[in-house]
Parts: structure tokens; sequence; C-alpha cells
């Protein structure tokens, strides 16, 4: 039986911890239940192998190695993420993805479910829970659009601009002669915010702006590009 | 064109109206507009500093409209102008929509000779309230010429007409003008959205006032008005012609925005059996032409703001004006007169604010032609 399992996340987390600080100071670690571990990083040292039964510094023969050679290889599958890979004295290897408890796991084989980031096996839950995100920002966007309370004059966006027609976003950048300035999209909300609807121009950052953007960005999508056109 | 005359010259072939200076009236017609403001308003002061002729008597625009069709001069009956789609906020007259309205009026009071009537085409207000349409009404009441008015959605959907009509009367009527029957409609009836909805007069208004919110009904004129309609055009003979005032356009151009009344060809069949018939429309706020059969259409432009044209359905007759300069407030925008001509057809000017005017003729219309380049 494997001691982490027994012990659960809080353990697991723990050595996870520890592995970290050993990569970082290898001559200090040690596993907490005494066990001697030694630490190799991966290139993008996001990616960590702690091997148990060898001090840190110590060489690896070379069978144990080529197993942690072929562990962190297989462990770019996770790309960006922070991953921690145990390998016990009994040749159990284990997983941590950021910093979430470990589960057993075969190198080369099918990703443990638990496991599952990123673009390696996307599921119908998942892209339900982007769309959803994605299309709450435009529709926040959409209703700013339409809204008045970014003016001061009861004007809105979409009166002018109904479906965000004539807003041409793919043809920013581009130098915007009134302005006599390279002007992106979001120059040109704000200059419409300050001038037909006389209110107050949003900072970069604000969420709004991005809202807007995405609203104007989206609604646009797939219409050919005409500059100057409607 | 450059007009190479002096301030005096011009003024004398202005007294004199001869030959050639309806050309040289032609010619200050097609010259840039700019330029032609900039000759024409040196020419009137120092014209009126020299008490030569009244100021209000120089109306180079005006002169030089007569004469558009180049070789002969259209025989006008008679004028009317038009002013539509102020889109009016109850925040005084420093808003730019209010400032924008008056402007119109002050044109067309302006016009000499001053036009038979002024026909205001829909949505005076934005949001139907009371204080909007007063705030129009105030700004109307300059207008020195009669003044014929029609509603649209934004004048109608807060409190559904009742304070539009008690200020300006009946939606729907017909009159006899000069040899020629007009009727104005209330084609912005929309089947009953709201009720099962639950919306308030203020969300129902603000819906309707959204042009791309899909919420509401299409446009149509009705069955109970289209009756009326036909029993209004029973008593009037075949050869007399019509022109018929609607704020939608009395066709399909374009559904998702309303630019389409739904019974539109139920309406134009009433009118196939006269000798001649017109619409002027407003509510899509841009240049606009078309002809069905005998029927020529004519779209009115916005003192508010201009739309954009829609992404399908532009009949093909149409001279789009050029995409408006988002920097001017006024590009895009403006008013216009029409001319009814001898046989009851019209000549429609659109008076854009920062461009040149421009004019369809019925002449161009018969003739299919799609020409004509750009408005400015």
């Amino acid at each position: 039986m494997n001691p982490f399992r027994k012990l659960g996340p809080i353990v697991a987390a723990a050595l996870g911890a520890a592995a970290v600080f050993a990569g970082a100071r290898p001559a200090a670690a040690a596993s907490p239940d005494g066990f001697a571990t030694r630490t190799v990083w991966a290139c993008d040292h996001r990616k960590q192998v702690v091997v148990e039964g060898f001090a840190p510094g110590q060489k690896l023969p070379p069978a144990k190695a080529q197993q942690v050679a072929d562990v962190l290889q297989d462990l770019m599958r996770f790309c960006n993420e922070e991953v921690v890979a145990h390998i016990s004295t009994d040749e159990r290897v284990q997983l941590s993805v950021n910093g979430l408890p470990f589960v057993d796991y075969v190198p080369g084989g099918p990703l443990p479910a638990q496991l599952v980031v990123g673009k390696s096996e996307v599921t119908e839950r998942d892209k339900a829970i982007w769309k959803a995100e994605l299309d709450k920002l435009v529709k926040e966007g959409d209703r700013l659009f339409h809204s008045d309370e970014l003016g001061t004059n009861g004007i809105a966006c979409a009166m002018c601009h109904p479906n965000a027609a004539n807003t041409h976003p793919e043809t920013y950048p581009k130098f915007q002669i009134e302005m006599k300035q390279v002007a992106l999209l979001r120059d040109m909300v704000n200059w419409c915010i300050q001038n037909p609807l006389e209110g107050q121009k949003l900072a970069d950052d604000d969420a709004r702006l991005k809202a807007l953007e995405a609203y104007i960005l989206s609604s646009r999508k797939g219409v050919a590009m005409d500059a100057g056109k409607h | 064109m450059t007009v190479n005359l002096t301030p005096k010259e011009l003024e004398r072939e202005l007294r004199e109206r001869s030959p050639a200076s309806e050309r040289l009236i032609r010619s200050l017609y097609n010259c840039d507009r700019r330029h032609f403001l900039k000759v024409s308003a040196k020419f009137a002061a120092m014209a009126a500093a020299a008490g030569v002729i009244q100021p209000h008597g120089f109306q180079l625009v005006e002169v030089a409209r007569a004469a558009t069709t180049p070789g002969a001069a259209p025989d006008v009956a008679f004028r009317f102008a038009y002013v539509s789609d102020s889109h009016l906020y109850a925040r005084g007259m420093t808003h730019r929509f209010a400032k924008a309205a008056a402007k119109a009026v002050a044109d067309v009071n302006a016009l000499d000779p001053q036009p038979d009537f002024v026909l205001f085409g829909g949505d005076l207000a934005q949001l139907g309230r009371p204080d909007e349409l007063d705030l129009g009404r105030q700004i109307l009441k300059d207008v020195k010429a009669p003044i014929k008015m029609m509603v649209g959605e934004h004048d109608w959907y807060f409190d559904m007409g009742e304070k539009w009509k008690e200020f300006f009367g009946p939606d729907r009527y017909s009159f006899d003008h000069k040899g020629i029957h007009f009727v104005t409609l209330n084609s912005v009836v929309e089947k009953d959205f709201w009720t099962a909805k639950g919306y308030t007069p203020e969300q129902r208004m603000a819906i309707v006032a959204g042009l791309d919110d899909g919420r509401q009904s299409r446009f149509e004129v009705g069955e109970e008005q289209r009756d009326w309609l036909a029993k209004d055009l029973a008593k009037v003979p075949k050869t007399t012609p019509i022109v018929v005032f609607s704020h939608s356009p009395l066709y399909h151009y374009y559904e998702p925005w309303n630019f389409w009344t739904v019974d539109a060809a139920e309406v134009q069949a009433l009118l196939f059996p006269f000798k001649s018939a017109t619409v002027i429309h407003g509510h899509t706020h841009q240049q606009l032409t078309n002809r069905i059969k005998n029927i020529d259409f004519h779209g009115m432009l916005s003192t508010a703001w201009p739309w954009p044209y829609a992404p399908t359905g532009l009949p093909k007759l149409t001279i789009q004006m050029d995409r408006p300069n988002p920097f001017d407030q006024f590009d895009g925008c403006g008013d216009g007169t029409v001319d009814v001509l001898a046989g009851g057809t019209v000549d429609k000017h659109y008076d854009l604010w920062d461009r040149s005017p421009y004019t369809v003729t019925h002449a161009d219309l018969v003739a299919g032609r799609t020409g004509g380049g750009p408005s400015y």
C-alpha cells in the first residue's frame, strides 16, 4: 500500500512543497517520513520527479535515470502545468498536478481522469464552461452597447451601430487621421463614449471596455473585411 | 467646377435670369458645396451691405435647384419640404439632437420661396415621453410653413400614441393639395408583444426603440387601416396622382431592423391602379430609393444620426450616400425638399448638411438609372 494514498492529500501536498523546496535547495532535502529523495527538474522548471531512496545529489543508476527521463518526457503532455511525479522505492509512480492530490499513473499510458487539463482531453463539460464564460462577457458588452449608462446624454452605441454595424474592428490598428495617431478599436470606442455619448473615457483595463470589445468583435466575426463600407 | 465670376457679375446674372444664367446656376449646383457656400455667403453679405438686394432674397441653392436636369428645367408644380427622425430627448435645447432639429427648422424657414408645407416624418421623440414630444412641439412651432405631422414608433410605444395625438391630431389622414391626393399613414403598428411578457410602458418603448432588438414585432399598416385606406382611395379618380407618407418603408428591405412593413404588398396593391404613386418614408436615416411598378419610394434623412445600410436587401436603384464621418456630428444627416412635378410625380432632394445636396429624379427611376455616383 502506498503511504501517500493512506495519508491523503494533506501529506501529498506537503510532499509536493517539500519537493519544490528540495529542487531549490537540494542539499537540505529530505522527505517528511525520513526517506531520502533525489529531485530532478525538467528544463521548463515546472515538472519535477522526486525519486525515493536516493539522496540529494546522489548519482542515479542508468536504469533509474532512464525511468526519470521517460517520466519527464511524458509529463510534457501537461504543457504549462506544475507537475510533481513521485517514484517510490516499490517503483510505483504517482502524479500531482497544480497541487492537487497524488494519483497513480503509468508513464506513456492514458492520463488519469483526475488529471485531465489543457487541450489534451477536452470534455463537453469543459466546452460548456468556456462558452458560458465567453457568452457572459459578450452579453455584458451587448448590454453596455445598447445602454445609455456609458454617456450622459441618453445616447447609446447601438443607436448608430445596430448589431455593431459600421464598427469595422477588422480595420484596426490604423492611423486615425482625426486623432492624429494610430488607433486601436478601443481608442475609437472611447472616442465615441467621450463625444457622441458625452461620457467619461474608460481605462484600458476597465472590464466594461473589454466587454464592449468582446461584443463588437464577436458580432462582426466572419463578416468579410470591406474597409470603408458598411 | 470653378466659378470665375465676380460677385457683381453674379448678381447681374441672377437678376437677368438669361439662358447664360441658367448655365451658371447649373454650374453652381455642380460645384463643390463648400466652395459654393463660401461664394454665395460672401456675395450675399456684399450685396446686402450695398443694399442691392434683400439678404432674404438671396437663395442661390434654391434657384440652382430648379435646373437639376441638364438642358431643361423640370416643370415644378409646387414644392414641400421635410424634416424627419429627430429623436429628441427632453434634455433642453443644448442637447445635440435638439440643436440638430432646430437647425433643420432654420433650413426650411430659409427656403425662398417657402414650401407649400413641411412634412415631419416621424420619430420626433426618442422614448415617446410627453416632455420629449413637448420639446419637439416647441421646436416645430417655429416652422413658418404649414406642417404635416406623421408618427413614428419612437413617438408611439410609451403611451400608444396618446400624447402624440393630443398634440398633433390623428395619426392617419388624407388631404388634397393642388391636384394631388396625399395620404399619411401610421405604418409602425406592431402586434402585441408586451402583454404576455408583462413589459411596462417604459420597457415596451425601450424595446421598440432598439433597432436591433428582436423582442419586438414587425411594423405593419394593419388590416383596419388598410380598409380605411381602400375606402379613402375609392373616392379618388385613378388619374389623380397619389403621394403617401409612411414612417416605415412600404416595402421589404431588411426585416431584422424593421426596415420593413409586413403588409407592404397589400398597401402597394391599393396604389397600383393609380397613374402615379409616390411613397415618402422616414425611419431608415439614409438616402434610399426604390421603384415597384408605378410606385416611386424615397427615404428621408434624419436630423439626429445616419444609419448604415443594411447587410442585405438594399433596392438596386439606391444611390448610396457615402459612409458618414463619425467625427462630424452632422455628416450623413440633414433634411430636404420634394418637387412635385406637373404630372404629379416627384423629384426628391436630399440636403445633406455636410455633403453636397443630392437629387433623385422621377426620370432617373423610370430610366432605371443606378449610376450617378456617391453623394459628395
